[in-house]
């Protein structure tokens, strides 16, 4: 397959992903040269499938379907909290960046022991209705909550696109 | 399937991602023991190979993560584990 991401690429979009990492509050694995064939593989499939699939997961190459684990992945943020590491390890809590612990591969989330199931299509909340002059947007990424007619193209928080928005409350 | 040739252990089968770290590992892991080892990219498989190997997968682990390590048709390690993966070497 023609996978050929010259390097220029990958360090112009894991300068990117730092950057938004860090005024999000988030962490890039400092492992550079991991980290960076972690962003190699992100660019991989962004060509392969036209989304950044997670590269360590098998992407079906319908985005639809795949939402849940484009990167940074509804996963991302309760693996941090209990490993403090996402999935593919792209992503590291304040422990691992220290040095003070070390990464390691994790157990897979996306779906339940049994297998089957994804857990209810990723992180999705239960939708409430209430009398208020805005609906509430959740960003399903981060949790990010803004009360507006529509989600924001970007979240401010984890950069995550208008897509990954779900409504929280509806008007 | 590709062929990594080294000590025979019996039939060991990585079933691996070309862009995950965790299976970047695995197979240098391997590699460096010298183990005798046959893998799969299944994300560089067509199709209807692809769907084939996830299903050969989930006999061994359900929620078809990779890397996925079976050995011998029964035994399955699931992720990097290097502690697991040295030890079940080691016994052999």
């Amino acid at each position: 397959m023609g996978n050929e991401i010259n390097n220029s690429e990958v360090e112009k979009i894991y300068k990117k992903l730092n950057n938004d990492a860090e005024s999000g509050g988030y962490h890039l694995n400092p492992d550079n040269a991991f980290t960076k064939k972690l962003v190699r593989g992100l660019l991989i499939n962004k060509k392969r499938y036209g989304y950044q699939a997670c590269p360590c997961r098998l992407a079906s190459g319908i985005k639809k379907e795949d939402m849940d684990i484009i990167c940074p992945c509804d996963y991302r943020d309760p693996d941090l909290d209990e490993y403090g590491t996402c999935y593919c390890a792209l992503y590291v809590d304040e422990e691992i960046l220290e040095g003070k612990k070390k990464v390691g591969s994790i157990p897979e989330r996306r779906y339940k022991r049994e297998g089957k199931e994804k857990i209810k299509k990723g992180r999705s909340a239960k939708d409430v209705t209430m009398d208020v002059k805005y609906p509430v947007w959740r960003c399903r990424v981060c949790g990010y909550l803004c009360a507006r007619e529509n989600p924001p193209s970007v979240c401010p928080i984890c950069k995550a696109k208008k897509e990954r928005f779900e409504i929280f409350i509806k008007k | 399937m590709k062929h990594s040739k080294g000590i025979d252990k019996g039939k060991v089968i990585l079933y691996a991602l070309s862009t995950c770290q965790w299976c970047r590992k695995t197979k240098d892991l391997l590699r460096d023991l010298n183990i005798d080892y046959y893998y799969v990219d299944v994300d560089l498989a067509d199709n209807e190979k692809q769907k084939e190997l996830v299903e050969e997968i989930k006999k061994f682990n359900p929620s078809c993560s990779f890397p996925t390590l079976v050995i011998e048709d029964k035994d399955c390690i699931i992720g990097f584990d290097e502690e697991k993966i040295k030890e079940k070497f080691k016994k052999q």
